[in-house]
This record gives structure tokens, C-alpha cells and sequence, in this order.
């Protein structure tokens, strides 16, 4: 079969178009773009008839895939680890509901936080909803379980989760594909009662989740992605969840580990494996991305058994992600790192683009509240937080979407008025219109700044839900038609935009101020693209 | 054969298509190869790197290893300092002077020089200058491939091959300027290192 050079990502992808898929939904959020990305541009995918969509939030994508599901077909959804949690409620549930056509939940999660606010583990999200859990260990793995996690989640009836990382979704390997599944036909559930989670089903539907568990750890000891692989040096034995592997044999010469290894791509744990490894070895070594979980399982409150090492007793960090020096040290081995970096390089943190709209907002915001004094200005998730930093330094507060809006308003509630949030189109469809209504409803003194650059820029310039909706929006919701009021982000407009700005902070109820001009990014893309349609479009003629 | 290569510079300038050109290569070769790459918020103007893994075995970590980098090729001399501590005593840093400035305090020139010369085996060139003289400034990355391009035991034809490959849908003319960047970052890295 063919082989491709595939990001994890794009295996991911490239596994649910070949293993069937009939749908994919997500909400952008890195590391997961690529997934859905890859599907919406597979021409594959789309002679196929394949559906890809950005839904408006992860929760909404969430159960767009479990709709699919209900009607028989194979459905996936991908989100960053944090999107999980805005999809919590559809996720949980989904595990008593039980699937009906095959359906996989993919979550990114990035330790070390190169692009988040937080390192949370969707491990614990699997275990805490009674899921299996796949955790690849490579990019051909990646595409293997989508496969095996379809028939795992039709077998069963249930959701799968997929756990990946940031190093796994960003890295590129060889990859073969495997023969194409047909997509399922529309079948409904035998019993139509199987979706109702009212307290009398919902009983019964979370007997049958209970019952699986022990088919659930059967087919993890049975599972080729878990391997108890044997060595004679038992002084340790140790357990490697996902890409962890790799980096511990990356340490050892022809890649040969002298101490007895089990390797873990499923979960519910195994708990034979972990069993037999533990009887066979005099201590062990827990290596998994994230938190630590396993290690949590084997140390056991009371720690009273076999010395377990790993993130807690300090063996590996207990923060941020691995990689083979961290294993090494664990192991006792030298560091090898190099030169230090020399003291003269400077820290280079992101920055606004040139040209950006969002600049020319926060230069009008920043005067517009120079008379006051600093800390009122709540913000939320996009290239806008941006604004955290040199030279805007404009924001003071990033916690999670949508919470700019609310948290303007609780502040507003204990009295720091004006209070402003500031967030973005994608933001605010995503989850802030139902804060705007808790102000509206409540007529605090907010003043909200929505930044409108018609994209989702931060995660590369995919749809946003908001184009064209916005000003509808927010009447909708309430705010005052007179209180609505667009600008242009331009240096030219200035004095104008400054002065709309006071006039909307000083106002003792909602307002809200539109900034509207299109990101640079996708502008730049869509000039490029024009310019290459018409040249051919001239070289036909 | 084994190289492991840190590619470095500012997010921007484009340090995947280096990327790209040495893996299309190495696959052509028909070695093994893994590539972890920086996307998302640190894209934005801040520093970006790339691990890129080459090996006629199969790789284990996606991450070179703390000090076993074979190469750092750099599209910006402070950015080629940074992943230092990757790279092997042995290791070869090459990079371009053309600094990329965008923070305020980044520092004088005559220091970072200073401490790119501390490298026992380096080579550092103007790609962007080089790439002007011969009138396509946007070639800069590929005379600085060209100046890594002795010392990454890949065929030089096997390079040009995946230049043509990769630039071919935009034209003979875009192929033909960076084919003659990289032979131009080529022979200065050959005279540097005489």
C-alpha cells in the first residue's frame, strides 16, 4: 500500500476517510486543526461525500457527531484538550447514551503549553466517562487506531477517545494506508429508547456502561497497541504510555532496553500486564506525557508496595512534557546536553502581526482608558491576547472562551465600572453570546469589544461562525441598537475611533463596539489566490 | 547513516520549506524520516524550530536528543544560537547574518558573531544579500540549504532534484533562481570551510 509523509494529525484523518467515516466535526483549537483541515481539503474525502464542518464550539461539534452517530454512520469529533471540557457535558453523557454508528472524540492535549492555558490530561476525562482510551505512539499508529477504535466503539457500542499530544500532532512520519472501509448505511438504533437519558433509561443505559468495563480491560490485555515486552534486567521494570516509548528506547543502542518494558496504547489499563510486570520486577518506572495518572493508579494512596517512580517522587518533572534527555536522566544516564544558550539571546515572544486590526483597537482602548486607573480590561482566547504584551500591555485577563464577557460583568457587579471585555468574532459565537445575555438581562456596566477580523486567526484562518452575524446577535440578545457601534481599526481613524470608545465606556449599561477589518493573514491569502485565479483564467483566454 | 538537524528562525521565514526540500530528498533516497514542527501561537513573529530526523533506520523520537544534533541551520543568527544546547560538540552550526529584528533589546551584532565563531565547525553567510545579488531575495533559505548542503550526506543532484520537484508547479524560471541560490550558498560554505 502507499506510503505518505503525514503529520499525526493528517493520520488521524487519513485514518477516519479510510476507515469509513461519514462526518467530521470540530472547533479549531491547537494542536487539532490539521485533523478536520485535512478532511475538508482531501479530494478523497469529498468525492467520497464525506461532511467536515467547524461548528460553532466543541460542544456543538460534540453532538453533531453523536447525532451521526444515532443514525447509524461513523463519525469523528477533535478538539484541543481544553476544548474537551467545553464539550464535557455532550462527551459524558455520550458514554451512557452508548453509540450506534462508530464514533471516535479526539483530543489534542499540549503539555508544556506551547499554545494553551493549562497541560489537563484527556486521560482523565476517558476514565472519568467509563471510555476506552487510545493513546498512539506514533503517526502509523495514529492511523491504525482510528481503524481499530471504529470497530472497538461499533463492537461495544460506545464512544472512543483519542488521546494524542502536541509532539505526536505536529511531527511528520511515513505512514501506509490500508484498504478503504465502506461508509455505513443509515440504520437507526434496534432500540430507540437507547438515546433517552431520563432517569429510568439513564439507569439502565449506565448498568450496561458498568458491565462493559471488564470486556473494556479484556480487550486492552488482548490489544497488539499494549505489549509486555520481556528483558532480564528486572532490578526495573517500566511502563510507557504512548510517545514515551520512544523516547526511552531512543536511549539505548539498537534501541534494545536491558529492563523489562510494557508498552500502553489502550486503555482501560490491563491490569494482568501490570500485574505480572510488577510481580517481575523489584521497582518501577512510570513514563507518560501529562499528568500522572498511571503512576497515581499504581502508587495508591498508601504507597505501601514496590518503590513506583515517576512524576510524583520526582524521578521525571513533574510539569511539561518528555523527551529522551528527561528519560535518560530518570534512568540515571548522563545529560547530554550542549553549549548553554549564550546570554545575549533575547527572548523573542509572538507578536501581532504588521498591519494587524487588533493593534489599532487596542492603541484606541489603551487611551480611551488612560484616565482611569489600569486592571479593567477582561480579555479572552485569540491572537488579541497578544495584547498581554509589550507594547500594548492592554489586558488583564485570559482564562477561557467566553469568559471575558462574564468576568467583565462580575467585576462590573462589585463595582470596578467601566469594566470592558475584550473578544473575538470566533470567540464570541463560540461562548459569549450567553454571557452577553447575563449582562443584558442584568443591565451591568459593561462595555464589550468584539473584535471582528472574520476569521478564527490564531489557529491559521479557518470560518468563523460570527460573519455577518454579529450586530443581529447582540440585538437579539438585548443590547441597544444605539449602543452597537463599528469602527474601522485603522491609524487613520484614530480620533474618531477614540472618541466612540469614551462615548461607549462612559455609557451605565451594555455596549458594545465593533472593530471590523479582515485579519492580515487571510487577507494576504485571498489577494494571493485571486491574483493566481486570474492569471489563469488570462493564460486560458 | 544518521542526521539529526535543528532548523531555526523567526516564525515567517519560511524555515519548512528547507524542511521540506532536504525530507523530499531523504525520501527519494529511500530513507526514514520524522519532522516535529512548531504550529499555532508561536508562529506569530516569535522564534520557530524544527526537529528534522534522518536515518537509513528507523527513528524512535520524534525530539533529537540534548546535545546530539548533528547540524543547526539557521535562517537568523541570534535564533541559530538558541537550540545550542541541541547540538553535538562536533556539530556544524550554520546560519545566515541577516539579522531579523523585531524586539527591542536584541543585541549587537559583533556578540552574536563572536559567539557563532566559538562553534568550531560553522559557516555564516549573508543568504539574504547573496539571494538579492542574483536578484531573488525571497531564495534566501535555499543559499543557506545550499551552505548546509556539504556537510548533510544527501547527493547534491538528489537536492536539486527535490527543488525542481517542489518549485516546478510555479514555473521553470523560480526553479532555475533557486537552484542557483543554493549553488551559491553551496560554494561559500565549500570556500569557508577550506
Amino acid at each position: 500500500m502507499q506510503k505518505l509523509l503525514l503529520l499525526g494529525d493528517e493520520a488521524i484523518a487519513q485514518g477516519g476517510i479510510d476507515a469509513g467515516i461519514s462526518g467530521i466535526y470540530a472547533y479549531p483549537g491547537t494542536p487539532s486543526t490539521e485533523i478536520t483541515e485535512y478532511v475538508m481539503h482531501s479530494k478523497e474525502a469529498k468525492s467520497l461525500g464525506i461532511k467536515a464542518s467547524w461548528g460553532a464550539n466543541e460542544k456543538t461539534a460534540m453532538e453533531t457527531a453523536l447525532g451521526m452517530s444515532y443514525a447509524g454512520k461513523r463519525s469523528m469529533v477533535c478538539m484541543k484538550h481544553v476544548g474537551l471540557n467545553v464539550a464535557a457535558d455532550a462527551f459524558v453523557n455520550s458514554a451512557i447514551t452508548g453509540a450506534n454508528g462508530g464514533l471516535i472524540i479526539v483530543a489534542a492535549d499540549d503539555p508544556s503549553m506551547h499554545s494553551s492555558q493549562n497541560e489537563q490530561d484527556s486521560r482523565f476525562f476517558g476514565k472519568f466517562a467509563l471510555m476506552p482510551i487510545l493513546e498512539p505512539g506514533n503517526q502509523q499508529e495514529a492511523y491504525d487506531m482510528v481503524h481499530f477504535g471504529f470497530e472497538l466503539s461499533e463492537k461495544f457500542r460506545i464512544p472512543v477517545l483519542m488521546r494524542i499530544t502536541t509532539r505526536l500532532a505536529h511531527s511528520r512520519a511515513g505512514v501506509v494506508r490500508r484498504e478503504v472501509r465502506k461508509q455505513n448505511e443509515l440504520k437507526l438504533p434496534e432500540n430507540l429508547k437507547q438515546f433517552i437519558l431520563l432517569p429510568a433509561n439513564a439507569r439502565r443505559q449506565y448498568k450496561v456502561l458498568l458491565n462493559n468495563q471488564a470486556a473494556f480491560i479484556q480487550s486492552s490485555e488482548e490489544s497488539s497497541f499494549n505489549t509486555l515486552i520481556d528483558h532480564s534486567d528486572k532490578k526495573l521494570g517500566i511502563i510507557t504510555c504512548g510517545l514515551a516509548y520512544n523516547y526511552l528506547i531512543e536511549n539505548f543502542e539498537d534501541h534494545q532496553v536491558p529492563h523489562p518494558v510494557l508498552r500502553i496504547g489502550q486503555y482501560p489499563l490491563p491490569e494482568k500486564m501490570i500485574r505480572q510486570l510488577y510481580d517481575s520486577c523489584d521497582s518501577l518506572l512510570i513514563l507518560e506525557d501529562g499528568y500522572p495518572m498511571v503512576e497515581e493508579l499504581l502508587r495508591g494512596l498508601l504507597n505501601n508496595g514496590k518503590t513506583i517512580k515517576g512524576r510524583l517522587d520526582g524521578t521525571v518533572p513533574r510539569d511539561g512534557e518528555l523527551n529522551p534527555n528527561i528519560v535518560a536522566v530518570a534512568l540515571g544516564m548522563a545529560d547530554t546536553r550542549g553549549r548553554n544558550i549564550p546570554d545575549i539571546v533575547a527572548g523573542r515572544p509572538p507578536s501581532l502581526c504588521k498591519g494587524c486590526p487588533h493593534i489599532y483597537s487596542y492603541n484606541a482602548l489603551n487611551e480611551a482608558l488612560s484616565e482611569l486607573y489600569k486592571g479593567r480590561v477582561f480579555s479572552d482566547i485569540g491572537c488579541y491576547t497578544l495584547g498581554a504584551l509589550e507594547p500594548f500591555d492592554a489586558i488583564n485577563s485570559c482564562v477561557d472562551m467566553g469568559a471575558s464577557i462574564t468576568m467583565a460583568k462580575g467585576a462590573a457587579d462589585a463595582g470596578l465600572i467601566p469594566s470592558v471585555a475584550v473578544i473575538g468574532d470566533s470567540t464570541f459565537t463560540h461562548s459569549g453570546i450567553t454571557g452577553l445575555l447575563d449582562a443584558v438581562n442584568d443591565k451591568s456596566s459593561i462595555t464589550v469589544v468584539i473584535l471582528d477580523n472574520g476569521t478564527t486567526g490564531m489557529t491559521g484562518g479557518q470560518d468563523s461562525a460570527a460573519v455577518g452575524k454579529i450586530e443581529d446577535i447582540c440585538m437579539a440578545v438585548g443590547v441597544k441598537k444605539e449602543h452597537i457601534r463599528i469602527i474601522n481599526p485603522l491609524q487613520k481613524h484614530h480620533e474618531e475611533n477614540l472618541a466612540i470608545m469614551k462615548e461607549e465606556i462612559a455609557y451605565d449599561g451594555v455596549s458594545v463596539i465593533i472593530p471590523r477589518r479582515e485579519c492580515i493573514q487571510t487577507l494576504t491569502r485571498r489577494m494571493r489566490e485571486e491574483k493566481k485565479k486570474l492569471a489563469t483564467e488570462k493564460s486560458e483566454a | 547513516m544518521k542526521k539529526d538537524i535543528i532548523l531555526a528562525g523567526v516564525g515567517g521565514q519560511g524555515i519548512l520549506s528547507i524542511a521540506a526540500t532536504i525530507g523530499t530528498a531523504a525520501l527519494k533516497a529511500g530513507l526514514f524520516l520524522k519532522q516535529a514542527e512548531v504550529h499555532g501561537m508561536s508562529q506569530r513573529g516569535g522564534d520557530v524550530q524544527s526537529n528534522l530526523r534522518i536515518s537509513d533506520r528507523e527513528i524512535a523520537s520524534d525530539l533529537i536528543p540534548f546535545g546530539k544534533a548533528d547540524m543547526i541551520i539557521s535562517v537568523e543568527p541570534m535564533e541559530s544560537l538558541r537550540y545550542l544546547p541541541m547540538l553535538s560538540p562536533e556539530g556544524w552550526l550554520i546560519t545566515n547574518t541577516k539579522p531579523f529584528i523585531n524586539i527591542r533589546n536584541y543585541p549587537e551584532m559583533e556578540k552574536l558573531m563572536a559567539e557563532i565563531a566559538l562553534q568550531p565547525r560553522h559557516i555564516a553567510l549573508d543568504a539574504d544579500g547573496i539571494a538579492r545579488e542574483l536578484g531573488s531575495p525571497k531564495s534566501a533559505n535555499m543559499v543557506i540549504l545550499g551552505a548546509a548542503s556539504p556537510f548533510l550526506d544527501i547527493a547534491y543532484e538528489e537536492l536539486q532534484q527535490a527543488i525542481t520537484n517542489i518549485f516546478i508547479k510555479k514555473g521553470e524560471e523560480v526553479v532555475k533562481v533557486n537552484l542557483d541560490a543554493l549553488q551559491a550558498g553551496r560554494e561559500i560554505a565549500m570556500k569557508q570551510n577550506l
